[in-house]
């Protein structure tokens, strides 16, 4: 009896759970932003976790910026060969960049460097009973630990993926101009009649955003719900990149369909 | 009520998850005292300290502390009122991302507008309290489980505060610093005026240095009295405790069937 | 509250965040001259307007001098109405002919302004009568075949 009705029972109570743990996130939301004044107020706070998820993921972000660049110019001028259009490799490069491929993996690889390490941050602080005894202390851990790590990566996304962008853009014009031999003016000016501030970049910044609000949100949310042992913060730090990843990727669906309909 | 009491504790029950940890405890804590509550692991002691903190609700009962009820107070005046209580937690809970300095001024510069000069006699004052004014500069990675223990101590009273709570402050330290902090505790709550509730299973350390101790066993108050009462007791439970006997009213092993049930009845489980 | 190293840190990854901001806008998108400061509309009627996207530009003399804002569909004289954003620096004549023309044999189309003679100018909200729709290319092949065809019976 038991054995039979086991997989349904562990099916509903994982739905069950998962739909509890979503409602608490949305809480916890809510408290993160109420308990937000003192991260402004006091902005060395939020200062020091813009140094360690924006300044410490700038070079990971403009390597690999550089990288996807070079791969995108390769692989952009092999393609429009076959058009005989390769005069267009610029502005293949900067639509990709920056309208999905900044901001997305940006994103990523944020979430991979400096969320996992929010998690682990706030998972330890758990573990070894700092939050609790932060609260002892008349001191609010959302307000004085979770919403400065949140706003410092909030702000820190669309940055680092402006920058993502600019390094490929540049990696595009190093691979295709310096080396290939496009015309380096027809790479830049196809790029700038073909390229919209406001359609593209300026959508390319708030899905960054989007992401960043996303992102910031899931790798402290985690931490703070993590189980306070070892394992359970190594549990959640796995959980928050691959929620992060499945998270952008599923947002960057939603946000490209309200963005980019009907024009192209 | 008299106002000599300040922790004033009647019929608390706590229930987690369903299940009774605290069943009806009744304490009066009396200002100036050191107080230790015993009892085996488990047996809700710690449960006991959450509940006059505050960070948890009980189930039923009610807890004052100097004449507010604790219970059922709003966040901003539970903060209000957790600014005048220190809290040592098990292993210390030091921040680990800041320096020595920093975790005993932390308090100081979340809750006051003091000079950066003025916290740094006050940190330096409070770190030579406990003989670690040497230290300041250290992070809490680089420190021994006893000099942590003696740094979050000096974080606990940084603001002199009126109750100060002591979570397990023996556990895993070696007898000299075990000594230590308990002659520490001792002197600091005397020297503060404060009252200290400890919460431990230490009983020799304990029985040096406190006023008054109360035994909990399964979620109630099994035994209480001062140190020469409880030495001197013939209760089975508190015998046990102090001699430390195997078995006893605690008993050495975990509810279970009986052993011939278990392991000659296989055949009729299901 | 005094200066630390991580405010220089800070400092640092801000102007380098706004640098990319800028060079994206700038040299990418190309923000100086694609905003156009202060626009006028226009509006002009096709009967047929092939593969005329929103976005799209207004070129007279191939010169970008505006954008198209809204495409629609009229229903009641099946024509199809362009909304179009005109640089307000640049006036045109009130018989101007607008018509769609393609950039090269596969490329985007756009909107061309063919300047006319006349001494008045078109104002803001005003709609261009004289229109030329967009080249069918089967239209034209089948055109042309047609022709041939009849050519060819001619001769006989």
């Amino acid at each position: 009896m038991a054995d039979l009705g086991s997989p349904f029972r562990k099916l509903g109570h994982l739905a069950v759970d998962r739909i509890w743990r979503l409602g608490f996130a949305v809480r916890f939301l809510f408290a993160v932003l109420r308990y937000s004044g003192a991260s402004f107020r006091r902005l060395h706070l939020t200062l020091r976790e813009i140094y360690f998820s924006g300044v410490l993921s700038l070079l990971i972000i403009m390597v690999s910026g550089l990288f996807v660049g070079l791969v995108l110019g390769l692989q952009g001028y092999e393609i429009l060969q076959r058009f005989g259009s390769t005069e267009a490799l610029g502005t293949l490069v900067a639509l990709s960049l920056t309208r999905e491929l900044g901001p997305v993996l940006a994103a990523i690889f944020f979430a991979s460097r400096a969320g996992s390490s929010v998690t682990a941050e706030i998972g330890l602080m758990k573990a070894t009973e700092q939050l609790k005894a932060m609260d002892m202390m008349a001191v609010n851990p959302i307000a004085r630990v979770v919403a400065p790590r949140f706003w410092g990566g909030v702000i820190s996304m669309p940055f680092l993926a402006a920058l993502f962008s600019a390094m490929g853009v540049l990696g595009g014009w190093l691979i295709g101009v310096v080396f290939i031999g496009v015309d380096d003016g027809a790479y830049w000016s196809q790029m700038q009649s073909g390229v919209d501030f406001r359609y593209d970049i300026w959508n390319g910044v708030v899905k960054s955003f989007v992401f960043g609000f996303a992102v910031s949100l899931i790798a402290v949310f985690e931490g703070y719900d993590s189980v306070p042992t070892a394992e359970g913060v190594s549990r959640a730090i796995t959980r928050t990149v691959v929620t992060s990843v499945l998270t952008v990727l599923a947002l960057d669906f939603v946000l490209t369909s309200f963005m980019f309909r009907g024009t192209s | 009520m008299s106002d000599d009491i300040l922790v004033d504790i009647e019929e608390l029950h706590f229930n987690y998850d369903g299940r009774p940890v605290l069943q009806g405890i009744n304490m009066k804590i009396r200002r100036g005292q050191v107080v230790a509550i015993m009892g085996g692991s488990g047996c809700g002691k710690t449960t006991l300290l959450r509940c006059i903190g505050g960070q948890l609700k009980p189930t039923g009962g009610m807890v004052r502390l100097d004449r507010h009820r604790v219970c059922n107070m709003s966040h901003t005046e539970l903060y209000d009122l957790r600014r005048k209580m220190g809290m040592l937690f098990q292993f210390g809970a030091l921040f680990t991302d800041i320096s020595v300095f920093d975790n005993v001024a932390f308090p100081l510069r979340e809750h006051t507008d003091l000079s950066e000069a003025m916290i740094r006699d006050l940190v330096l004052m409070k770190l030579e309290a406990v003989g670690l004014r040497g230290a300041h500069a250290l992070m809490p990675g680089e420190l021994s489980g006893g000099m942590a223990r003696r740094v979050a101590l000096a974080r606990a009273v940084a603001l002199d505060p009126m109750l100060v709570m002591y979570d397990e402050p023996f556990a895993g330290l070696d007898p000299i610093a075990l000594g230590v902090i308990g002659q520490l505790i001792r002197k600091l709550n005397d020297a503060l005026g404060a009252t200290s509730i400890m919460v431990t299973h230490d009983v020799h350390e304990s029985l040096a240095i406190v006023d008054y101790i109360y035994f909990v066993s399964q979620g109630r108050i099994v035994a209480e009295g001062t140190p020469d009462e409880i030495r001197a007791s013939e209760d089975p439970f508190v015998h046990q405790f102090v001699h430390a006997e195997v078995d006893g009213p605690v008993h050495f092993d975990y509810p279970a069937p009986s052993v011939v049930k278990e392991f000659l009845g296989g055949s009729a489980r299901g | 509250m005094n200066r630390t190293v991580i405010d220089l840190w800070v400092g640092i990854f801000v102007a380098i965040g706004i640098a990319a901001l800028l060079f994206l806008a700038l040299k990418v998108g190309n923000l100086s001259s694609s905003r156009l400061s202060e626009t006028y509309a226009l509006q002009a009627r096709f009967d047929n307007i092939g593969g005329l996207k929103v976005r799209g530009p207004v070129k007279s003399a191939g010169v970008v001098v505006g954008r198209i804002v809204d495409i629609k569909f009229d229903a009641t004289t099946y024509e199809a109405v362009v909304n179009m954003e005109v640089d307000g620096r640049y006036r045109f004549p009130k018989d101007t002919i607008a018509a769609i023309y393609t950039s090269g044999l596969l490329g985007e189309q756009f909107v061309g302004f063919e300047s006319g003679g006349d001494e008045k100018m078109l104002k803001a909200g005003d709609t261009l009568t004289k229109t030329q729709s967009a080249v069918v290319l089967e239209k034209l092949i089948s055109q042309f075949l047609f022709n041939k065809a009849a050519e060819g019976q001619d001769a006989k």
